[in-house]
């Protein structure tokens, strides 16, 4: 018992609990009353023949070990026990030795043989103990046999013992980090270990020790894909992050479209002024390249495979996959994350916490998302304060002119709560909403003005700061304001609000001349007992008198100066030197006192009021490092996307044969061959194919690549591969399916001419992508463009014009080839291009369907034009409308109506506006603004927005001009009260299952022989409804998809084309007027 | 990921710590209760704090603070929600049988959720549908927000490894719903039925919440008439609980509690049924009301005394509203049939449904 002592003296040292409460302890029961013979019991129960007393002992210990005692002395007789037989006592004994090996390393190596036997022994359970206690003791001399053991635990073949291997990883690594080049070894090999048991704890080791390594993952991606449903639910989470951070290595912004639309405009240009120097040509190819974006099948398995998680039940998965979507996916997809994050403020109040964080910085990138959600962010007077404070932010940060009168009632009630802090933070939302939401500044700062008079003090003070920083957008108004304010001067303590107060009639002291130096009166008598920054501004407000009024407030300037001149205080010390000598002219003063006034009484920009969320989305979210706005140690970055995809090769693995699971949540799998997955991606891209690109195109590009190839073949018999639709075509059949590549291709091309098509093909490709005028140009430039290429290339460039004569129909593209001026009825058509520049630039989900009529069409049935004011009956004036398809700006349940004007007469029309809409009940009209003058010949084009209520009645009102009335009406077609919807094959067979019965109507059609390619097909579709197209997988089939405008309802078309020239077409919707309308509309457009 | 964690009780010991890497000293728990001062009370301790070498991240319950200390970087709900699952166990373990007979033994299994080798004598499975009403109703009566989410729990006794699918009559009310792990998810996408091996004993199957397009139906109003004046120290308070929307049920386990302003010194109130208690220290008023009887709807009347010299507050106190109502999901959903597949037995299947409120709350 030599060692006693000496453990005693130790105990001291590592245990910072001071002295051992031993009265407390109900184990120790009164025995250790000496330091000599403490805990003599105990061991004499470790060192008997009985399991049951050393298993008491061992409890006894372990409890002493959680309450934060030192058991340090007791570690020889412990460590004897680590052979022991019982189960039990060798399991405490092994939490005992993870507690002190570090204290007593050489004493601890005692039971190193120990578990090197249980490494080799034959049950998983004991060989996984004992590498995880063997990693778990730091002793740095056992290092090497860490190693040795981990490398063995990694080829095991239980499952269990492969994930305590991974586990042990990062406690070696922390241990020694000169063994990370082995350790990557282990998790590279783990990494491709096939069981969703290991995944989870390999990534984690990976994060931990080599995250940096991103080529590990490569091959092993989509296999983390698909086991991801599987895993255990932490191991989901680290796995989501990681991927998180690989996709933004590896793949492509999915929402570059909306910044590169901006850029093309310009780059076509360069494009079509090229002189042919080759280079520019390259750049032009390479930015082409670049610009037709499609999803990489993998950046999409990983959106699909994460999606499901959504509805975990653990939080941190919810919030990792929330997370990825909002890093990772395309803007029109990322919604679908809103819905389970507002479930999981149904939780405990800590996540809450958390995930309102969250919510606060996604709500001010995308507002849209969280509005539906708007009053699941009500605040109920039982939240803790911060929950309420952050509650508040979200709903400020969700306000908008539609809902703020909603939110300002809310705002009402809040303030009216007993919680003080929260009534402050209401006070400072209203200030952010007045400042953001020009429509209710007034009401917010009227609102204010009357809790000034409120009886909590801090509550006034909140208000009076918040008012201050609201005059500054506009004082001249409010002088009245200024003046209440200035009373409060007699009552209000609040430090603060005294200062802001004089500030505010210092800086408006002209908009309250009589009142101000009153004001300063008052303050000079009171001036010795304010605090510090209410001394300042009342000097301030002195100097700025002295130089506007100084008749009046002369001396009771020289009097605060002189006050303040023998503060106790540097700083008014200070200010008030300074001040005097800028303000009061003398001998010496120099130069500066001219400027006095524009110093003190310069224009000052009014305060940004913004949240602290903004921005903060440059830290990954649902990280610590997010949460405190600061890096925490050990954060990685979240890259910014790359210019240019790596190789999307490296996923590639070599196919092997047998089969795998279905990969159904929950279903016990027979280690599954997952390898397989790139046959599986295979087969998926093939039939999927149409999906990727409609869904993530969005815009003309993928597009064209996608519908084109049918409309050559359909409508150009005669000049076969024409133009840049083909060559873009060709591009995709190429990268798809070898076989596929058209035979007129063949026939033309050369192998060369082949490469230099290739090349070529990207900048016709570009050209759809940009608005008419550009596309023309681009054309234009090709056409007309260097003779640098070969014969073949020549020809396709010649092609397109003689292609696009061939229907009877102008098209865009003739229009600009014969150097036309535009016709004066350019509206229409212009309005449709920009309707698709407009709604790519907003990344909405028109998707194909919109633009197809627009680019590609050489119709102009897409966007009919309707008489409202025939020129007869409007007495010169003519009046013409359509759907430009736009949403509506402000709101989003109104349909837009182009309206076009023509003054026909030879007089000047004045004040054109629309007055007296008689709109049947619940109807609404948003008028356009008046228009001025329109002189003879001219045309104006204004819109205005109509809410229909979802039904085909007339809105009627009257056309006024300055001498006239004319009452007009406008009836719009079924298919323009919607707008297309952006959703997936399964979201739309999951909406259309609950569809059905009376919300289906079905019916059997004969299609004309014009209207067979499904080019034909969408079209005609597309321009009988506003509907959108959603991919499908099925080659006989179309599907569209929409909502109604003012109530939201879904209306899902789905076409089916039977055997010959038959076609069944179902529409789904829960507006069965709507849906019977429709049917009728879409058959006769079908029919025509 | 975590690296020590401290359990705190409600007077500030710390009376258990366990490390997983090396031993981080107690002291760092200062920096805890720095925090817990300055947010006054416990549920206003931010959830993670920063200090200079680590970041403690904590939950409260049972009014016991669990403060996690970790060393970097890591998703907080990551560590949040593993600790409210600890918190879990602990309610499971010591709530249940004799703490410490018997120590949890490690299993393997390839049902992760469910060991193997169980075996039962009687073979049963009962599901529990409940449902919660949260609502925030204004001053006037009407409502300005109401929620319905559900949850169904399960207790599973069945020997060996029992396959069971459970379908419901209108599985389209529930909007958006989370599983236990064990429910197949693509049978649920596709079918609408929910397919699982249970795991042993008491566990939560599913949560789901009510589509908000349907009118969420309110079974209890509350009159009230609350009242301060300015020139006496006297107030006026009454209120009324009564049936609504009931669905022919009866409305039981009716709480009522308000928290009334500082302002408030104490009440003088009479029940017509039921029990009450006013805390002059925390002004806490709860009324246990009991079963509303139609007939004879509860009231609660009296006067409020309130601070002299002061004036009257500004504010009225929020009613916070619990009840429950046996043998309804307010929401409609019923449960179609439980089938078991993978076992030959007949197991005894039971549904309960029951209707509470959540977080209800009428504005005065």
């Amino acid at each position: 018992m030599a060692a006693s002592p000496a453990y005693g003296e130790e105990k001291g040292g590592s245990s910072s609990l001071g002295e051992p409460e031993y009265g407390h302890d109900p184990a120790s029961g009164g025995i250790f009353s000496s330091d000599y013979k403490r805990h003599d019991d105990l061991k004499e129960m470790l060192d008997s023949n009985k399991d049951s007393l050393k298993l008491e002992a061992m409890k006894r210990i372990v409890a002493m070990i959680a309450r934060g005692k030192n058991a340090s002395d007791l570690f020889p007789a412990v460590v004897k026990n680590v052979a022991c037989k019982n189960i039990e006592v060798k399991k405490l004994v092994y939490v005992y030795l993870v507690r002190y090996a570090e204290e007593q390393q050489d004493l601890a190596l005692l039971s190193i043989s120990t578990f090197q036997r249980g490494l080799k022994d034959p049950n998983q359970l004991i060989r996984a103990s004992a590498l995880r206690v063997l990693s778990s003791i730091r002793v740095p001399i056992i290092v090497p046999i860490m190693m040795l053991a981990i490398k063995e635990a990694a080829s095991d073949m239980s499952p269990y013992v492969r994930k305590t291997a991974a586990h042990a990883i990062p406690k070696l690594y922390s241990l020694d980090s000169d063994q990370k080049d082995q350790l990557i070894e282990v998790i590279e090999k783990l990494l491709a270990d096939k069981t969703t048991l290991v995944a989870g704890s390999v990534v984690m080791a990976f994060e931990e020790v080599c995250p940096e390594r991103i080529d590990l993952i490569h091959k092993n991606y989509r296999k983390l894909c698909n086991l991801l449903i599987d895993v255990e639910e932490w191991g989901q989470v680290v796995i989501i992050n990681m991927l998180t951070r690989y996709a933004r290595t590896q793949f492509l912004s999915p929402n570059q479209n909306e910044s590169l639309l901006e850029e093309s405009a310009e780059k076509a240009f360069y494009g079509s002024e090229e002189e042919d120097a080759k280079d520019a040509k390259a750049e032009v190819a390479s930015l082409a390249k670049r610009k037709p974006y499609v999803m990489d099948p993998d950046h999409r398995l990983l959106l699909r495979n994460t999606k499901p998680l959504l509805q975990s039940r653990n939080a941190a998965v919810v919030m990792a996959v929330a997370q990825l979507y909002f890093h990772l996916a395309p803007k029109a997809e990322v919604g679908v994350i809103a819905k389970a994050l507002v479930r999981l403020l149904r939780s405990h109040s800590e996540v809450q916490y958390v995930v309102l964080q969250n919510v606060a910085t996604m709500s001010i990138k995308r507002r849209g998302m969280f509005e539906p959600y708007l009053k699941s962010f009500y605040i109920r007077s039982t939240d803790p304060t911060q929950i309420k404070i952050l509650k508040l932010e979200v709903l400020t940060n969700l306000a908008n002119e539609t809902n703020i009168s909603t939110i300002l009632r809310e705002f009402q009630t809040y303030i009216r709560s007993m919680d003080k802090d929260f009534v402050a933070a209401t006070i400072q939302a209203i200030g952010r909403c007045a400042t953001n939401i020009g429509k209710v500044r007034d009401t917010c700062l009227n609102g204010l003005v009357q809790l000034l008079s409120n009886r909590d003090e801090l509550v006034v003070a909140e208000s009076v700061v918040v008012i201050k920083k609201l005059l500054q957008m506009q004082p001249a108004q409010h002088s009245e304001i200024i003046k209440h304010m200035a009373k409060l001067t007699d009552n209000i303590q609040v430090p603060m609000a005294r200062a802001s107060i004089l500030w505010l009639i210092g800086e408006y002291c002209e908009h309250v001349p009589k009142i101000a130096p009153d004001v300063l009166r008052k303050m000079a008598k009171s001036f010795t007992n304010e605090e510090d920054i209410v001394k300042l501004q009342v000097i301030n407000l002195a100097a700025k008198l002295y130089l506007t009024n100084s008749k009046q407030s002369k001396l009771l300037t020289q009097y605060v100066l002189n006050l303040a001149k023998y503060d106790q205080n540097y700083d008014i010390r200070d200010r008030a030197r300074f001040i005097r000598q800028l303000i009061v002219p003398t001998e010496k003063s120099g130069a500066l006192n001219k400027y006095a006034k524009k110093l003190f009484l310069a224009q000052k920009p009014a305060p940004i009021l913004e949240s602290s969320f903004k921005d903060r989305d440059h830290f990954q979210l649902g990280s610590l490092s997010h949460l405190l706005n600061t890096k925490a140690v050990g954060y990685q970055e979240l890259p910014d996307w790359p210019d240019e995809a790596p190789d999307p090769s490296v996923r590639n693995v070599e196919v092997r044969g047998a089969s795998w699971g279905a990969g159904v949540l929950g279903e016990p799998q027979k280690v599954p061959e997952w390898t397989k997955c790139t046959s599986r991606e295979k087969r998926k891209e093939k039939v999927e194919k149409p999906f990727y690109s409609d869904s993530e195109g969005e815009s003309g590009p993928t597009e064209s690549a996608d519908s084109e190839p049918e409309s050559v073949s359909e409508e150009s018999g005669s000049s076969s591969s024409s133009g840049s639709s083909s060559s873009s075509s060709d591009e995709e059949e190429e990268e798809e399916e070898e076989e596929e590549g058209s035979g007129d291709e063949e026939e033309e091309e050369e192998e060369g001419a082949k490469k230099a098509k290739k090349k070529k093909a990207p900048q016709g490709r570009k050209g759809h992508a940009e608005t008419s005028s550009e596309e023309a140009s681009a054309s234009e430039s090709s056409s007309s463009g260097s003779n640098s290429g070969s014969e073949a290339e020549a020809k396709r460039r010649k092609a397109p014009p003689s292609s696009r004569t061939g229907p009877k129909e102008i098209s865009l593209l003739d229009l600009d080839d014969c150097d036309h001026p535009p016709p004066p009825q350019p509206v229409p058509s212009s309005s449709i291009v920009s309707t698709s520049l407009v709604t790519d630039l907003e990344g909405l989900t028109l998707t194909d369907t919109s633009l197809a009529p627009a680019l590609l069409s050489p119709t102009f049935g897409a966007v009919r034009t309707y008489e409202l004011l025939h020129r007869m009956a409007g007495e010169g004036l003519s009046v013409e409308y359509c759907f430009s398809r736009r949403p509506f700006p402000g709101d989003p349940h109104m349909v837009a109506v182009q309206i076009q004007i023509s003054n026909n007469t030879d007089a000047e029309v004045k004040s054109l506006r629309v007055s007296e809409p008689k709109p049947l009940s619940g109807m609404r009209i948003q008028e356009f603004p008046e228009i001025e003058r329109l002189a003879p010949g001219d045309t104006a084009s204004v819109v205005m927005g109509i809410d229909f209520c979802d039904s085909t009645q007339a809105a009627n009102f009257q056309l006024c001009t300055h001498t006239r009335h004319f009452y007009v009406s406008i009836q719009p077609p079924v298919g323009e009260l919607m707008a297309p919807v952006f959703m997936s094959e399964n979201e739309f067979k999951k909406e259309q299952g609950k569809l059905t019965g009376m919300s289906e109507i079905t019916e059997k059609l004969t299609l004309p022989e014009k209207c067979r390619s499904d080019h034909a097909i969408v079209q005609q579709v597309t321009s009988a409804a506003n509907v959108g197209r959603v991919p499908c997988g099925a080659d006989n089939e179309y599907r569209f998809a929409a909502k109604t405008v003012t109530s939201g309802s879904l209306v899902l078309i789905t076409l089916e084309r039977r055997e010959g020239t038959t076609a069944q077409l179902t529409v789904n919707s829960e507006k069965m007027v709507i849906g019977t309308m429709l049917v009728k509309d879409i058959v006769q457009a079908l029919a025509q | 990921m975590i690296h020590s964690l401290f359990l705190i009780n409600a007077s500030g010991d710390i009376f258990l710590e366990k490390h997983w890497k090396s031993v981080v000293s107690r002291s760092v728990c200062d920096y805890f209760f720095e925090a817990q001062e300055r947010a006054s009370e416990a549920e206003n301790v931010p959830p993670v704090i920063p200090t200079p070498h680590h970041y403690l991240l904590s939950v409260y319950r049972h009014k016991i603070f669990f403060v996690a200390v970790i060393q970097s970087e890591v998703p907080p709900l990551f560590v949040i929600e593993f600790l409210h699952r600890v918190v879990d166990t602990f309610q499971d373990y010591f709530g249940s049988t004799n703490v410490g007979d018997q120590l949890p033994t490690g299993q393997l299994s390839v049902v992760p959720w469910r060991r193997t080798g169980v075996k039962y004598t009687n073979n049963e499975a009962y599901f529990d549908v409940i449902e919660e009403i949260d609502a925030i109703i204004d001053k006037s009566g009407s409502t300005i927000t109401a929620e319905i989410q559900g949850v169904i729990d399960a207790c599973v006794k069945l020997t060996g490894m029992p396959d069971l699918t459970l379908s419901f009559m209108n599985p389209r009310l529930l909007d958006d719903v989370s599983f236990h792990p064990c429910v197949r998810f693509k049978r649920w996408e596709s079918e609408r039925i929910l397919s699982f091996i249970p795991p042993d004993g008491n566990f939560r199957l599913l949560s789901y919440h009510v589509s908000a397009q349907n009118l969420v139906a309110i079974p209890v109003y509350i009159k009230h008439n609350i009242s301060f004046r300015d020139s006496s120290s006297l107030g006026r308070f009454e209120i009324t609980v009564g049936p609504k929307q009931t669905m022919g049920k009866t409305v039981e386990g009716v709480m009522v509690t308000s928290q009334m302003p500082k302002g408030v010194l104490n009440m003088t109130l009479t029940p017509s049924q039921g029990t009450h208690i006013f805390d002059p220290v925390t002004k806490l008023l709860s009324w246990d009301v009991g079963k509303i009887n139609p007939q004879k709807l509860p009231s609660l009347k009296g006067s409020v005394s309130l601070q002299a010299g002061t004036s009257k507050p500004d504010e009225n106190p929020t009613i916070n509203l619990q009840f429950k109502i046996q043998q309804l999901a307010i929401s409609g959903l019923k449960v179609n049939r439980l089938d078991m597949y993978g076992e030959k037995y007949k197991p005894f299947k039971g549904i309960k449904y029951m209707t509470k409120a959540g977080k209800f709350q009428v504005r005065t």
